[in-house]
């Protein structure tokens, strides 16, 4: 027995991956159409386009679903063939850029989070007259690598929002949770946060490991016993955060306000265990940059006159998150 | 009894084996067959792919793993690990960048200090292993540890940003930029320099190996080290000298980086060690050492640069990407030890 078959190998290495495929799909405990948006209307009877949608989202992150849902129901409504792709590594990101020029795409969006990185292959795209709408981070530097205009909040201005609510709090040492070191937008907020608020501190932790998030907060505020409050720069991370307040029973001492919004954030606001979040609306990204593109196919339009369109921020609290709970229960908010 | 005797029987290890059997037995061709059927396949799946331009992009794609996996697969064939190579390649570029920057000087020092940074960490790598006999997966793992926090700390510090700032208008950009970071049109290809700098390395490592007395060294101290230091092979000093390969491709590569993107992200090549690792062994590199081609590493490179961008061409839910790449690299290993089992038994 020692021998081990390859021929059984190979077929195992097919038939279980292939197994575990049709169990996924026909096994989950959700309803299967309870997911598809109910588009109404009917589909622009423009000749299709390709747009490639190329973003920096690290596997596994929510925000990003949200962009893309927005970009899908765009497409879907514009008669768009829609080519999403992601690297959170600049290099490869540009590669990406690379590969969409190689298929002649129709139209590019794209997150200029790196755009030292990106900017030789953006100049060929533009070289090779395929419009580009940037999206999400990166708005002072959009027109200066080809794009026509930008779809994004401006992340040191959300920051100050978060600031000025958090100071009209009373707030004097708030903690700013990055939970990616590295990351430029994340820098900017906290930034912003403290161009408000003084006395602000930054904690960098592991997003990738949510224990490790969990565990350095706890630390942190174990550490520091004058902390007011503490901000989440990403739902889950504000979630986690929550739980690490909430176990060492410093709900009382310690705020939580939070970046971003998902369904659970929606309903601890509503709760009151959260203060308030800034959000940005990834939807509004998405769709925006891909119905750009589609206008600018349709009829040469070119949307925002060379600015940045915002869309974002705005703020939730207990005041409006009741309305947009079920928005963000859909996974569009 | 004496007949037996009589008979002329040849040693096996000496015997003589047909072509086939030497081609079948060469530790690359499983990588090669398994990059064949990934070119045809993809060839089917997307017509992009066939195109000049396209192909080019796989190419450079390649390339960015393929410098690194040369230095990794002679490595290999040590006998050692470097699970630091992906982030020494942007503590090089970081060095370059930000030394030149702050005190404004042409940016060939920072290139040359950078090149004397990277052999160095090289060295210490394998100086400690020598030192302390540990595997060198800790050795390397708290080096990869200790490189990623100054990396971002060093950054911050000097720069105050955690990417450095462009030095696209310094002194010496253009002509390092045309060095590391040029592009030209052969055959209606617009390859990048990066991907001649590696058919380079994959040259000299082949040679090196093949060819001279350091590859018979760097073959007997991963096959046996002790065995080795018996037969009088300089351990220590080929070990170290690996290591430092890995340093001076992870200069090349941090340099082409660099140059390329005028600006570096401290938190950059984190989680690429592995790639690298993983392109070596689909070319034929045994994890335990001893056997292995530099040649292989660099099939092995093509086939995951191949799988990565093909995926994107053929237009696939990049849902399944790394699915559908795990299952890639899982089928051209086993297509590799099937080839390699076979050639064997004959």
């Amino acid at each position: 027995m020692k021998k081990f078959s390859w021929q059984a190998g190979v077929l195992t290495a097919i038939v279980i991956p292939t197994l575990a495929l049709s169990a996924c799909t026909s096994q989950g405990g959700r309803d299967p159409d309870a997911g598809k948006a109910e588009l109404g209307g009917k589909v622009a009877d423009t000749p299709e386009i390709k747009v490639a949608m190329i973003t920096h989202a690290g596997p596994g992150d929510t925000f990003w679903d949200i962009v893309r849902k927005g970009a899908e129901e765009a497409a879907a409504k514009d008669n768009v063939d829609l080519l999403y792709t992601s690297d959170p590594e600049g290099g490869r990101q540009a590669q990406l850029v690379q590969q969409a020029v190689d298929q002649g795409v129709d139209g590019i969006v794209v997150t200029l989070a790196k755009p030292d990185a990106l900017k030789d292959a953006l100049k060929k795209a533009s070289d090779a007259g395929i419009p580009i709408v940037s999206i999400n981070s990166g708005a002072d530097v959009s027109a200066e690598v080809g794009a026509f205009t930008h779809f994004g909040s401006d992340e040191a201005l959300a920051g100050a929002a978060v600031g000025a609510e958090l100071a009209a709090d009373g707030s004097t040492h708030p903690i700013c949770v990055i939970h990616e070191q590295g990351n430029v937008a994340l820098e900017a907020r906290c930034e912003g946060v403290k161009s408000k608020v003084p006395g602000s501190e930054i904690v960098y932790v592991t997003g990738t490991d949510m224990t490790q998030v969990s565990s350095t907060v706890t630390a942190k505020l174990q550490a520091a016993s004058d902390v007011d409050a503490i901000i989440g720069l990403g739902a889950p991370f504000t979630q986690t955060i929550l739980k690490a307040v909430e176990a060492l029973d410093l709900q009382d001492e310690v705020k939580v306000a939070s970046f971003d919004l998902n369904g659970e954030l929606a309903q601890n606001i509503i709760d009151g265990k959260v203060q308030f979040t800034v959000d940005q609306q990834p939807w509004l990204q998405g769709y925006g940059s891909v119905d750009a593109l589609w206008e600018a196919s349709r009829g040469g339009f070119q949307i925002g006159g060379g600015q940045p369109v915002l869309t974002g921020p705005a703020i939730v609290d207990e005041s409006n998150a009741e309305s947009v709970l079920q928005f963000a229960k859909d996974g569009i908010r | 009894m004496a007949i037996l005797v009589d008979v002329p029987t040849l040693d096996e290890r000496v015997g003589r084996r047909s072509v086939a059997q030497n081609l079948l037995g060469r530790p690359e061709v499983g990588a090669l067959v398994g990059a064949i059927v990934l070119f045809v396949f993809f060839s089917a799946a997307a017509p992009v792919f066939l195109q000049p331009n396209s192909f080019a992009t796989v190419l450079y794609g390649s390339s960015t793993f393929g410098i690194m996996a040369v230095a990794v697969s002679l490595l290999m064939i040590g006998g050692e690990f470097d699970l630091s190579a992906g982030v020494a390649v942007i503590s090089s570029a970081l060095t370059a960048s930000l030394f030149s920057w702050y005190f404004s000087m042409n940016l060939w020092v920072g290139v040359g200090l950078a090149l004397i940074v990277s052999l160095l960490i090289g060295f210490v790598n394998g100086w400690i292993l020598m030192k302390t006999k540990l595997p060198s997966f800790i050795v390397t793992l708290a080096t990869f540890l200790m490189l990623t926090g100054l990396n971002l700390a060093l950054t911050r510090l000097i720069g105050g940003s955690v990417a450095t700032p462009s030095i696209a208008s310094m002194d010496g950009f253009q002509s390092a930029r045309a060095v590391f970071a040029n592009s030209f049109t052969i055959g209606g290809m617009d390859l990048k320099s990066p991907i001649l700098i590696w058919i380079v390395l994959v040259v000299i490592a082949s040679w090196l190996l093949l060819r001279t007395k350091i590859g018979n060294w760097i073959f007997a101290v991963g096959g046996d080290e002790n065995a080795a230091r018996a037969v009088g092979v300089p351990v220590r000093a080929t070990k170290i000298g690996l290591f430092m390969g890995v340093g001076f491709c992870g200069w090349v590569l941090g340099m082409h980086n660099l140059f390329a993107f005028d600006s570096v992200q401290s938190g950059e090549g984190i989680g690429n060690e592995f790639l690298y690792i993983i392109a070596a062994v689909i070319g034929g590199c045994l994890l335990t050492g001893g056997y292995g081609s530099a040649i292989g590493g660099a099939i092995g490179a093509f086939i995951f640069g191949m799988a990565n961008k093909g995926i994107v061409y053929a237009e696939w839910n990049p849902d399944w990407f790394k699915f559908f790449l795990g299952l890639m690299l899982l089928l051209a290993t086993i297509v590799n030890l099937i080839v390699k089992r076979r050639a064997e038994l004959k």
